[in-house]
Order: structure tokens, then C-alpha cells, then sequence
């Protein structure tokens, strides 16, 4: 199988510090990342080369230091990488970006399946995997939770919804994205980490790929940003403590109390 | 004709809950721009009751596309099918459910009608002077809110958080008008096949349509313990949700899992029992309307966005919380 992975590179968030009035990440210092729910795509597309042989090969668009993550893709297994970067890329909405990426996946030529993230963490959209195959014109199943079968150009899956898990066939090529659920994610061995320091990643432009200029970047993004507010989040609650048995039943005499008062256990209690 | 547009959203022929919620955020952007609100029913099985149900709740029409092949969703038969209609009525505005469904669909869409498209929307406005679309977000993990237009492009598109919005009071006496659309033939797409829905699964929660939701974390010490939850769970009508922690350590299972990498959810009562509340988690539960927190940590980032905080053992807490819930039920019955 041929196989394409696109990934995004995304501050990391896990040890970030948080500010308590504001509710925003402190940002100093905060690393970056390969988007972690990318990590379960590029962990689904190796095992599918595992099972069925083929290539993976990831796609990354960003800033050139954007090729730290392809690298990092590279060093868990994947075959190679291409990263576009241009500044008339920059300021992209999904719109935009799935545009892109999708002439980067024609430029690369016939494939059979691209595996998607869920959606980023930066953004949070999860828009892109499904404009990307709209561009395409190629079959699509989002919240992939399970790959059950790949026989005879087809993909059986199932994704996650909220009434249960949808069971469906797509043909190939097609897109999926996948949810955590769908595989435990390895990490990058040594020697990986060694031929994805030694590998040579493409970096494209605008000029290498048959686009559109009006439609690249934030000219080319139907969406614009109007203003960014960071909420405080602090609630300023209300706090008791627990001390000793006594302290227990207090506390909870408490609790059902604020609960009555918002109108919270009223279908309870009558 | 330039209408405000909602798509509605079935299951086995019954409309969701968010079908409605959609039309109070329709109702009051159409109002602004003097304009009328349409919804679309794009399935089988949803009978007059439901149809007339959209009206009364807010819309002035109703277009239905009814197939029975149309009775489990397919992005691109969806897609095509709303496209073509885009394109013949030129709504100004078109909202969907930040759900599987309308976060798969729109995008796919927006593409297609070449759209701006706004994410998961808490908030949505008219720009006085321009008649913009004010479209607001949290995003980096509702740390910021972003306010978000799409000046140049019609329609104006946006997805919208389940339970965001209140419905509006059914009015038996509104009139509109229920319009059959028919499919034309190429609008199915070939390449996928459905085989149907799996809700058999041991122990699946619909966490985003909870009204009320007990989650436990890494506090809960062992799998075995969110027995506790789940008996708070049942005098509370409430559904189990876990953090990434305990989900990680296979104490529950992914559907359970709430924050960036899980659900993120908006329940009226929120109670989480040994969560320390991770920025991660966090992202997830910020617009729950009452959070209650139990956590022995008194520095627990949790506490901070919490409405109601008990600083105290969970082992204690929650059994005492559940045995008086009993009690209180059982003396009023």
C-alpha cells in the first residue's frame, strides 16, 4: 500500500504551565511538537505496511524548522518525508491548507490511502482531513476507530460516533482519520532516529506545486480572524474542606445544598 | 434568497436534540438579518410529527431530502446533496452540530460550495453595518477564544457545540412551509458502503448529549473503583466519563475519555472525583455549565475552574454523596 500521512507541528502542551487567572498557556519556552493525535495516524499507517507492505510517507506544512516533526515521523518509521514551506503559505485556514496539501499529494502521484489525525491540538478543528478529501475526490471516513479488513482495493472500518461505532466500506484510494482508540502509539527506536537524522527531506514552495496563488495563505483563506479574547476561567468557587468523619457529612450537606440552589437535583428529590 | 440554514440532524429517524439547538442560534442570526430560517433533513424515517416539530422550534422552512438510502450518513452522498442545494438557493448562512456527523460533513462542503467554515462555535453574532457572521471559538485548547468572519464568501458556515444553545418553547400555532426535495440519482456515491451502526458495545456512553456527567481519574487508584462513580452515576441519571490517565491505564474505555485527545463536552453538572484537571482536560469541560470538583489535593488546577470544590478524600466523598442521593429519593417517594 501506498500510504501518506500529513502532520502538523503544534506547540507542546503537556507541561505547559497554565495561568490561573487567565486561563492561557504560558508559552516561554514551550517546545514543539509532532500534533500528538497525529502520532496515532502515522502509527496506523505502520502497521498497515506491516501487514500489506508498501510505503508511508509523511507530509508536513509549516515553518522550515516544520522539519524537526517530519524527522521525528521519519525516526518512528516512516519511508520519508516532504515538507512544504513558503511564507505565501503562511496564515492558512483549513480552506487554504487542504488546498495545498492536496496538490502536494497529487505531486507525489497514485496512492492508495491517506491516514489523518483526528485533528490538531493547536487549531482543534478537524477540518482539514476532511477538506483534503474533497480536493481529492476520494472516499472518507472520519473518527476511524478500527481497520478491520483490506482485501481487494477495499477498507473496512469503523468509526466512532456518538450512537456507537458506524461499520463501513470505502474503496480505495480513500482517507480516513483515526481516534487515539485505534492503535497504541511505539516509539521512535535508535536506528530510526539515526536514518531520520541522515535522510534528506524535500522542501517545496508555492512554485513546485500547480496551485493557485490567490488561494495559498491567508490570501487565499475564505476565513480571517477578527479578535483573540483569553477568558478567564477561574470560577472562583465556592471550597470546603473535609475534616474527619463529621467533616465528611458537612461537606456533602454543603455540596447538596449548592447543587439545590443552581436547580440541580430537582429531578432527583421530587 | 439568502436564508439562514440549519442542518438537522437524525438518528433512526428521530431527530437530535441538537437539530433543535440549532434552530434558537438560526432563529436569532435570521431575525438580525430579516431574513428567514430554513432547516434540512437529509434522511429516512423522519415522519410530519418531526418535520412540524422544526417549525414549531423556530424555522420558517423545512426542506426534507428523504431516501431510504439516505438512512445512515455518507459524507460525500451528504456533501453532493447539500452542494446542489447551496448552489440553487444561496443561503447566506449555513449551521451544523460540532458533532462525528456536521464536523465531517461541513468541511467536506465548504470545499466543494468553495466556503469559509468556522469550527465548533460557541458564540455566533451579526456584524452591525456589514451584516458579517461573527463566528466565536475556543481554540489552543480553550485558552483563547477567537472571533472568526468570513467576509468574501458565501455562504458564511459554521459548526456549533452540542448544548450550547437553549431550545426554544415548541409554539403549536407556528405555520411554515415542509418541502419534499427529491435526489437525483448521481448524487449517491458508489465508493462506500454502510453495513449500519454498532451501539452493542459493552459499556458505550453518548457523553456529548449527557445532561449530567461523574468522570474519575488517576485518584480512583484502580479500574474496579469507578464501581463508586457508576452508583453516583445511577442516583444522579448521570454517565461515567474518565480522564486520559485512567483511560491510559485501561480502567475504562475510550468513549469514556473526555478532554483534547477525547470528548469535549457541555453537560449541565459536571462532577469530577480525583481529576487533578490537566490543561488537557481542561479544553474539554470548560463550558460545562456547573463544575463540582473532589480532589484531596487542595492545589489541584481543577478547584480553580471548579463552581463547587471539596477538598477531601474521594473514598469518603463519593459514597456519602450517593447514600444521601438515596436517601433524599427515598424519603420522597
Amino acid at each position: 500500500m501506498t500510504i501518506i500521512v500529513p502532520i502538523k507541528q503544534v506547540p507542546e502542551t503537556s507541561n505547559v504551565r497554565m495561568d490561573p487567572e487567565t486561563g492561557t498557556m504560558i508559552r516561554a519556552g514551550a517546545a514543539t511538537v509532532v500534533n500528538p493525535l497525529d502520532l496515532y495516524a502515522i502509527e496506523t499507517a505502520l502497521r498497515l505496511r506491516e501487514a500489506h507492505g508498501g510505503s508511508v510517507t509523511v507530509l508536513s506544512m509549516g515553518p522550515p524548522a516544520a522539519l524537526k516533526a517530519v524527522k521525528e515521523a521519519i525516526a518512528m518509521g516512516c519511508d520519508d518525508g516532504l515538507l512544504l514551506s513558503d511564507r505565501v503559505f503562511a496564515g492558512a485556514d483549513t480552506w487554504a491548507t487542504s488546498y495545498t496539501l492536496a496538490a502536494a499529494v497529487r505531486r507525489l502521484g497514485a496512492f492508495d490511502l491517506i491516514v489523518a489525525g483526528e485533528r490538531a491540538t493547536d487549531g482543534d478543528t478537524a477540518q482539514v482531513g476532511p477538506g483534503l478529501a474533497a480536493w481529492l475526490d476520494v472516499p472518507l471516513a472520519t473518527y476511524v476507530a478500527r481497520i478491520d479488513t483490506v482485501a481487494d482495493g477495499r477498507l473496512s472500518v469503523q468509526r466512532l460516533t456518538e450512537e456507537g461505532y458506524q461499520q463501513l466500506t470505502l474503496q480505495l484510494p480513500a482517507l480516513i482519520t483515526v481516534v487515539k482508540e485505534i492503535a497504541a502509539v511505539r516509539l521512535p527506536t535508535l536506528r530510526g532516529k539515526k536514518r531520520a537524522r541522515l535522510s534528506e527531506v524535500p522542501v517545496l514552495t508555492a512554485a513546485d506545486l500547480d496551485v493557485d496563488r490567490a488561494c495559498l495563505g491567508l490570501r487565499g483563506s475564505p476565513t480571517k480572524v477578527v479578535r483573540i479574547e483569553r477568558p478567564k476561567v477561574a470560577r472562583g468557587g465556592e471550597m470546603v474542606s473535609v475534616n474527619g468523619q463529621q467533616g465528611v457529612t458537612a461537606a456533602v450537606d454543603a455540596l447538596l445544598e449548592f447543587l439545590r440552589s443552581r436547580g440541580l437535583l430537582e429531578e432527583v428529590s421530587s | 434568497m439568502s436564508f439562514v440554514w440549519t442542518v438537522a440532524e437524525q438518528h433512526e429517524g428521530r431527530l437530535k436534540a441538537v437539530s433543535f439547538e440549532l434552530l434558537s442560534r438560526g432563529r436569532a442570526l435570521a431575525d438580525k438579518l430579516d431574513t428567514k430560517l430554513a432547516s434540512l433533513v437529509i434522511g429516512a424515517g423522519v415522519g410530519q410529527p418531526g418535520l412540524r416539530e422544526l417549525i414549531q422550534r423556530g424555522a420558517d422552512e423545512v426542506y426534507h431530502v428523504a431516501d431510504a438510502r439516505l438512512a445512515h450518513f455518507v459524507c460525500e452522498t451528504w456533501s453532493n446533496i447539500l452542494a446542489d442545494l447551496v448552489r440553487h438557493y444561496r443561503p447566506v448562512v449555513v449551521l451544523a452540530a460540532a458533532t462525528s456527523l456536521g464536523r465531517t460533513l461541513m468541511p467536506h462542503l465548504a470545499v466543494k460550495v468553495h466556503a469559509g467554515l468556522t469550527a465548533d462555535c460557541t458564540e455566533l453574532d451579526i456584524e452591525p453595518g456589514s451584516d458579517n457572521l461573527l463566528q466565536t471559538r475556543p481554540a489552543i485548547g480553550g485558552n483563547i477564544m477567537a472571533t472568526i468572519k468570513t467576509p468574501d464568501h458565501r455562504p458564511q458556515m459554521a459548526t456549533v457545540r452540542p448544548r450550547s444553545s437553549v431550545v426554544l418553547p415548541r409554539d403549536p400555532e407556528r405555520l411554515g412551509r415542509i418541502i419534499e426535495v427529491p435526489v437525483a440519482e448521481q448524487l449517491f456515491e458508489s465508493r462506500v458502503v454502510v453495513h449500519g451502526c454498532r451501539a452493542d458495545v459493552e459499556d458505550f456512553v453518548n457523553l456529548e448529549e449527557a445532561e449530567v456527567v461523574v468522570a474519575g481519574g488517576k485518584g480512583l487508584k484502580k479500574g474496579d473503583n469507578f464501581a463508586l462513580l457508576r452508583e453516583l452515576a445511577a442516583e444522579l441519571g448521570a454517565m461515567v466519563g474518565a480522564s486520559r490517565d485512567a483511560v491510559d491505564r485501561g480502567w475504562i474505555g475510550y468513549p469514556h475519555q473526555i478532554g483534547l485527545s477525547g470528548k469535549t463536552i457541555s453537560p449541565r453538572l459536571y462532577i469530577a472525583a480525583g481529576i487533578s484537571g490537566s490543561i488537557q482536560h481542561l479544553a474539554g469541560i470548560k463550558t460545562a455549565e456547573t463544575i463540582v470538583s473532589i480532589n484531596k489535593d487542595p492545589d489541584a488546577p481543577l478547584h480553580n475552574v471548579a463552581d463547587f470544590g471539596i477538598v477531601g478524600d474521594l473514598f469518603d466523598v463519593v459514597p456519602e454523596l450517593t447514600r444521601r442521593l438515596r436517601r433524599s429519593k427515598a424519603v420522597a417517594s
